[in-house]
């Protein structure tokens, strides 16, 4: 990194002056940061804590990737966001508040998702990145492409009240590379076994605590400061307040950089994590399609497999099938008209049709698509959303 | 007796315990234990020939078993073994 042509203005250096009388940090750590380039990826959970420090840090230039926008579930957790950003782009309302936040850094925007496609181009013109996704194709997709580019990965990963840190893909001063997410895990878990966020929830402090670790990692990898958590993994237990670190090594096995390379080139992520097989085994139904069916007046039966709490929040009228209790119930279930099976989203309702598809033979259960959020966008917007 | 720790997604399977104490000589032994006296977390552990997941790492102390003796590292009275699953939150 070239910190030869760095300079500060009055504001600048009385902005940082917090960071450059640390004896152990000093000018030429704000230099590097000011000529770094840090790519985060998803403005969501981890990313609004990592981006604020960050920014506020003097990092130099920072990307973000993000295709969401603002909504009010997500503000028990993203501290980017306020009620006035409700509806706007995310990337477009975190730039807004970052260059509120700090007037003299650059902020690059991409409103997409980050795919096989565009990953490469888009991450190679960074120095780190920082991976905030919410799932498993994204992870790897990320992953692969860091070793692929020989980009460090500061990765964060949160679940209900479990976090986990490591910087993935660093190499050391003295050339040695450190391992990465694959020789960790070197497979997903198959769809179904282990439930998203947003059905499993998280609490709203714990993105915010791991960010923040994933900011400061990013620091200390630009900036050379300390020990970055390379080569080991690191989890926090927010219920027990435990936390441990585990030391982790390069497995000769890792398809990306082991001792035999299989993969050379970024692959087919929902593929690989069997994300694709799950969707297109089952039959779908749009919420334009229901509605046509109730207003013909057409015979079909609704399940609405999510929790009683949520049914009370907003329904359609369905029937409540709880997905836990969805075998135990299976003769609630109608097999010849037509049944819609719904939950907030449609993560868990495309699960209880693959378990009564498999257990019962049913072959009448349709998904509905985007779950009853996708129903209230689209037909009752009078309906509370949560 | 070995301590294993289970991670919190994982309590709902062994009725919310944070840690179990389980007999056992070596890292398999403790598990196939664990899974008898939990049998619902034996499908998020072990796959359908019996080994551990590749989406489930095991450490005994800080060490992964991997550069350890894998399922056949011994197990003494005052190991404590964590069960780390792979866990992809974040965004939403």
């Amino acid at each position: 990194m070239n910190i030869e042509n760095i300079h500060f203005s009055k504001e600048e250096l009385s902005r940082y002056d917090r960071h450059i009388i640390i004896p152990d940090f000093g000018f030429e750590a704000q230099k590097k940061l000011k000529a770094a380039k840090v790519f985060v990826v998803g403005s969501g959970g981890l990313g609004s804590p990592s981006l604020l420090y960050l920014a506020a840090a003097g990092v130099g230039t920072i990307g973000i990737i993000d295709f969401d926008v603002v909504d009010d579930s997500n503000l028990q957790r993203q501290v980017l966001f306020g009620v006035n950003e409700i509806g706007q782009l995310k990337v477009e309302a975190a730039k807004k508040r970052l260059e509120a936040l700090n007037p003299h850094i650059t902020i690059k925007i991409y409103n997409e998702q980050l795919s096989s496609k565009n990953a490469l181009d888009i991450l190679k013109d960074y120095d780190v990145v920082a991976d905030g996704t919410d799932n498993f194709p994204t992870r790897y997709l990320v992953n692969d492409a860091c070793v692929l580019l020989g980009k460090p990965n500061v990765f964060g990963s949160i679940f209900q009240f479990e976090g986990q840190v490591s910087v993935f893909n660093y190499r050391d001063k003295n050339g040695v590379l450190g391992p990465n997410y694959r020789d960790l895990y070197p497979a997903p878990p198959p769809p179904g076994l282990v439930p998203s966020c947003a059905e499993g929830g998280v609490l709203g402090v714990l993105p915010g605590i791991i960010g923040s670790l994933q900011a400061l990692e990013v620091i200390k990898v630009i900036t050379g400061v300390g020990e970055p958590l390379s080569g080991r993994f690191y989890i926090f237990d927010a219920l027990n307040f435990e936390s441990r670190t585990f030391k982790i090594k390069r497995n000769p096995a890792n398809p990306l950089n082991g001792e035999h390379p299989t993969i050379n080139e970024l692959i087919d992520y929902e593929q690989f994590c069997g994300v694709k097989a799950v969707e297109k085994s089952i039959k779908e139904i749009t919420s334009k399609e229901l509605y046509d069916l109730q207003v013909h007046g057409e015979d079909i039966q609704i399940i609405d497999v999510r929790e009683p709490h949520e049914y009370q929040i907003a329904n359609i009228g369905g029937e409540l099938i709880p997905l836990a209790t969805i075998s135990a119930n299976a003769d609630k279930i109608d097999r010849n008209k037509k049944v819609i099976v719904h939950c907030k989203m449609g993560g868990r309702s495309a699960k209880a049709i693959h378990e009564l598809e498999d257990k019962f033979g049913f072959t009448n259960l349709y998904n509905l698509k985007g779950g009853i959020l996708g129903w209230i966008d689209e037909v009752q917007p009078e309906l509370k959303k949560y | 007796m070995a301590t294993i720790i289970i991670p919190t997604p994982l309590r709902k399977f062994t009725n919310n315990s944070a840690r179990v104490n389980i007999n056992g000589n070596n890292v398999k032994g403790v598990v196939d234990e664990l899974t008898l006296n939990y049998p619902d977390l034996k499908k998020h552990l072990l796959d359908e020939q019996g080994n551990i997941r590749s989406f489930i790492n095991l450490f005994v102390g800080d060490e992964d078993i991997r550069n350890l003796q894998q399922d056949q590292t011994p197990i003494k009275e005052e190991t404590v073994i964590s069960i780390v699953p792979a866990i992809a939150g974040g965004m939403f």
